[in-house]
């Protein structure tokens, strides 16, 4: 014990005390707030106060820096400006903006800061606002951790409070009407005699004004359109297939043509590439360049089906894998991980799990989570323009600022000469928090000065060169007495996503990785023994972001192994979770709203079973309950409940959905999909061999949200029960414990 | 050689091998079909041709004198939507939205064949159109709502 590696909380907290007192960086970077990006090409008559809107007198155009990768926040920080400006759902255009300081993420903190979620205490808050200091000096743009709704909500309404007082004020002016006697509705400023001015008219003029400051927000009672039902402002164009995605993009005019582009680089990440021998594809139909970027090789052609021929054509001596070759050395390599060398942290220490404890029956198992990958429906893509004066670049990208100073690394700009024009994207899961293919269109656009390039991945291309979620492996023991449980121990192994991820773009995060542990020590149980401590594994496939990060595996090992505890104890799996959440009563209130939904108790037909998982993540607690049938053919999902604590439901039609597919991602991976690597190289090359889930498999689904909480967003939180609650179901219907995902290597699915 | 897509006649110069899926996007301007996999594995490249539903990604171009091809772009538009679109609409089913053009071809062509599917047809003739967003409650209901909307 006293070998361990004792990164405490408190070692944090100097370092984080020391940049809350501007001593890092200086006081004066974490109060002044950064400059309105609108503002530096802002043409006569449009006005701008502040980033998030920008009129002239043809039109209103909100600014939703947080990309739109399909769960609908276009629509939702459009919502939140127009609530208070007065805009009608017709009365404006969205635009994801420019990359800029001014859109640093002020929710991104709460997730990172290793405090409870439910603490609300002075030195939590504290904390949380350290570490949002820093990201606001930093400039941190970010679209991820389920954060899109927490940061926009109370600063997207006051932007567009600023904006319709501001417009009032210049509707004053004009007139000679006081501001108190005027009114907004529908995208215009409304004077007592009848009179309408669009604000489209009133630009030129609130342009000349201060923006109006500090303006009360309206009472939610007064909402016209959070809480709501909204018509998403993309449904139109993505339902007959008018939707522009990255990879739909077509330039050249006036720039002589734009180049296609695919690309072949070391299927073992990261390798590199000893020679090739192109000359079997250089005069194949369309091929019209090859040249060779880092680690691989690049073929232009008229068409990206020719390029992706030409590549199968080439012949190439890669190297060695930068990991461990085999599948089977990445576990032995977990389950040698729990040593002092590879100790990460301790998340949890309450009472004493090594006591003597007498009277109790002691349960241990082992849990495993295998790679998954990312694979969003459309394939990586990129277009990158070099230019003397700058670069331009049009992808759906996650990280605009940190894309800003990867291409700008290549190129040789400052990183404010890359222009990103964000797109609408065809899926994430965290896959387009990555530069691999940005970089590698950048190094064929530099060899190609004044022609934009526009690199298409091959779905092949994709599944080999994605960084997948963790591998993780867990051990766990536990105690139980009299019909409850005494004591929880879990140690977690595995690598650490946010040291590979943030290392690919060379920075260097101090401290434990939180989400080695997200999903299993914030639980709201108030057990009398408990301990969480993770084991940080090297030499593994580097491995980035995968919807619900650290949770997607946690939250499996630790309901699933909650769940053979209480079963151990001989208690209902419902009800002895209730008794051991006693540290947050929003939790308990969903978990009681998923049992009372379902039905918890009903005598349920021989052969099906229900289990249930909570899984506390990105700050929202979720519970699931999953019913299924053993049949002859295998197990049949027939229905999952799920219940989660949003603080406020923006819109109850997109929170369904998001609710939904939530749940189908985490049990259709769950079930079907794995990476695992042979000589390096990721076996499953399509969807063929990772399927995530097909229709036939979806379960009907019912969702409720409650609003007890804190405002949080619901991106992510639904994925981790699902796995866990399904585990239960298996187990309650069948009495065969799965412990390893996917569950398809230990029984069969219908 | 000359293809007639959404029913105009339009030429173009590439090898016959190639996939119809890459000649609608890159060559006739027709994005709306979706590059999913290549392997006829996702379904998001689906088109009608000659009325039936087919992976544009397995079908090459060379194979298609004489056949009437439609795209989503060709089904509906914004302005006078299909009833199959129109469902979609109302159920604000797509999210990222990228498998949906090849799930309205699917469930349209479904629809030619069986006015009334059950959900058993749904699953059947749905799942081999991949939707990685998880949208498959809506896509049932719209079906439903679809199949009641032609009926009217």
């Amino acid at each position: 014990m006293a070998t361990l590696k004792t990164f405490t909380r408190r070692a944090f907290l100097v370092g984080s005390a020391a940049v809350a007192g501007g001593v890092a960086f200086g006081i004066y970077l974490v109060i002044r707030n950064p400059e309105n990006p609108n503002l530096r090409d802002l043409a006569d008559g449009a006005a701008s106060f502040n980033p998030w809107v920008r009129i002239d007198a043809t039109g209103i155009t909100l600014i939703t820096p947080h990309v739109d990768i399909g769960q609908g926040s276009a629509s939702m920080q459009a919502a939140l400006i127009a609530e208070e400006m007065d805009l009608g759902w017709a009365d404006f255009e969205t635009d994801f903006g420019r990359p800029a300081p001014a859109y640093w993420n002020t929710a991104m903190a709460t997730e990172s800061a290793p405090v409870l979620p439910w603490d609300d205490s002075f030195g939590a808050q504290a904390m949380r606002a350290s570490m949002g200091s820093l990201l606001k000096v930093m400039g941190v743009q970010a679209t991820g951790g389920s954060t899109t709704t927490p940061d926009s909500f109370v600063k997207l309404r006051e932007a567009g409070a600023m904006a319709r007082e501001t417009l009032k004020l210049a509707a004053s002016q004009r007139t000679g009407v006081a501001v108190a006697d005027l009114r907004t509705e529908a995208g215009a400023v409304h004077l007592p005699d009848g009179t309408s001015l669009p604000y489209t008219e009133l630009a030129a003029e609130a342009a000349l004004l201060e923006p109006v400051q500090d303006t009360p927000l309206r009472d939610p009672s007064s909402w016209r359109l959070i809480g709501q039902p909204m018509p998403r402002t993309d449904i139109l164009a993505k339902s007959t297939g008018q939707a522009i995605y990255g990879i739909d993009i077509e330039l050249g005019l006036g720039l002589g043509g734009m180049a296609r582009a695919s690309v072949r680089v070391n299927p073992r990440k990261g390798g590199v590439l000893n020679s090739y021998d192109a000359s079997a594809a250089e005069d194949m139909p369309g091929v019209e360049r090859i040249v060779e970027i880092t680690g691989g090789v690049a073929v232009i052609a008229s068409n990206s089906w020719y390029a992706m021929q030409a590549l199968d054509r080439i012949v190439y001596d890669w190297g060695p894998a930068p990991f461990a070759p085999e599948q089977a050395d990445h576990w032995a390599a977990l389950e040698q991980g729990f040593t002092d060398e590879t100790f990460d942290s301790e998340w949890l220490s309450v009472g004493d799990v090594d006591a003597d404890m007498p009277g109790t029956t002691e349960v241990v198992a082992e849990y495993r989570a295998p790679y998954v990958a990312h694979q969003p429906l459309e394939p990586l893509n990129a277009i990158v323009l070099v230019e003397d004066g700058g670069v331009q670049v049009w992808t759906g990208h996650q990280m605009p600022r940190f894309l800003q100073q990867e291409v700008a690394k290549i190129t040789g700009h400052d990183a404010e000469q890359v222009v990103l024009h964000n797109q609408y994207s065809g899926g994430s899961f965290g896959h387009r928090l990555e530069f691999e293919y940005i970089k590698q269109a950048t190094e064929i656009a530099m060899q190609m000065r004044g022609t934009p390039v526009k690199l298409t991945y091959s779905r092949e291309l994709d599944f080999a060169q994605d960084f997948p979620r963790q591998i993780t492996l867990a051990r766990s023991r536990g105690a139980v007495r009299d019909g409850q449980v005494i004591s929880f121990d879990t140690q977690i192994a595995a690598p650490s996503v946010i040291r590979s991820q943030m290392g690919r773009i060379g920075i260097m995060v101090p401290g434990p990785d939180i989400q080695m542990a997200a999903g299993v020590w914030q639980q709201p149980y108030g057990f009398e023994n408990a301990r969480v401590r993770t084991y940080a594994i090297e030499g593994l496939s580097p491995v980035s972001s995968w919807r619900s990060v650290g949770a997607s595996a946690n939250g499996f090992i630790g309901e699933g192994f909650l769940d053979e505890l209480i079963h151990a104890a001989g208690a209902d799996p419902l009800e002895e979770r209730l008794r051991l959440c006693t540290l947050d009563p929003v939790s308990r209130q969903v978990l009681e709203a998923v049992g009372e939904m379902s039905n918890w108790g009903e005598v349920l037909p021989d052969g099906t079973g229900r289990g249930v998982a909570l899984v506390h993540s990105f700050g929202v607690p979720c519970a699931e309950i999953v019913e299924v049938t053993a049949t002859d053919n295998g197990i049949r999902l027939n229905r999952v409940w799920v219940a989660a604590d949003v603080g406020r439901v923006m819109d109850p039609v997109n929170f369904d959905n998001q609710v939904k597919g939530g749940v189908i991602w985490g049990l259709g991976h769950a079930i079907n999909s794995e990476i695992t690597y042979s000589d390096g190289i990721a076996d499953q090359t399509n969807f063929h061999a990772h399927e995530g889930m097909r229709m036939y498999q979806a379960p009907e689904i019912f969702v409720r949200g409650l609003e007890n909480g804190h405002v949080r967003g619901i991106g992510e939180p639904p994925v981790p029960p699902a796995a866990p609650a399904l585990a239960n179901a298996i187990f309650a219907a069948t009495g065969q414990r799965i412990r390893e995902m996917p569950f398809w290597n230990h029984i069969d699915f219908v | 050689m000359q293809l007639n897509v959404n029913g105009e006649e339009r030429e173009v110069d590439v090898s016959p091998d190639m996939p119809l899926l890459w000649v609608l996007r890159e060559e006739l301007n027709l994005p709306g079909t979706r590059y999913g996999c290549g392997i006829a594995q996702c379904g998001a490249c689906t088109v009608h041709i000659d009325g039936q539903a087919a992976r544009s990604c397995q079908t090459r171009v060379g194979d298609l004198d004489g056949a009437r091809i439609t795209t989503i772009e060709g089904i509906g538009q914004p302005e006078a939507l299909h009833a199959v679109q129109q469902a979609w609409v109302e159920h604000q089913v797509a999210q990222c939205g990228y498998c949906q053009s090849g799930q309205i071809m699917q469930a349209a062509a479904l629809l030619d064949t069986n006015p009334a599917p059950t959900d058993e047809d749904i699953d059947f003739a749905m799942s081999g159109n991949l939707c990685r967003c998880g949208t498959y409650p809506r896509i049932r209901e719209a079906i439903h709502t679809a199949a009641r909307l032609m009926e009217g």
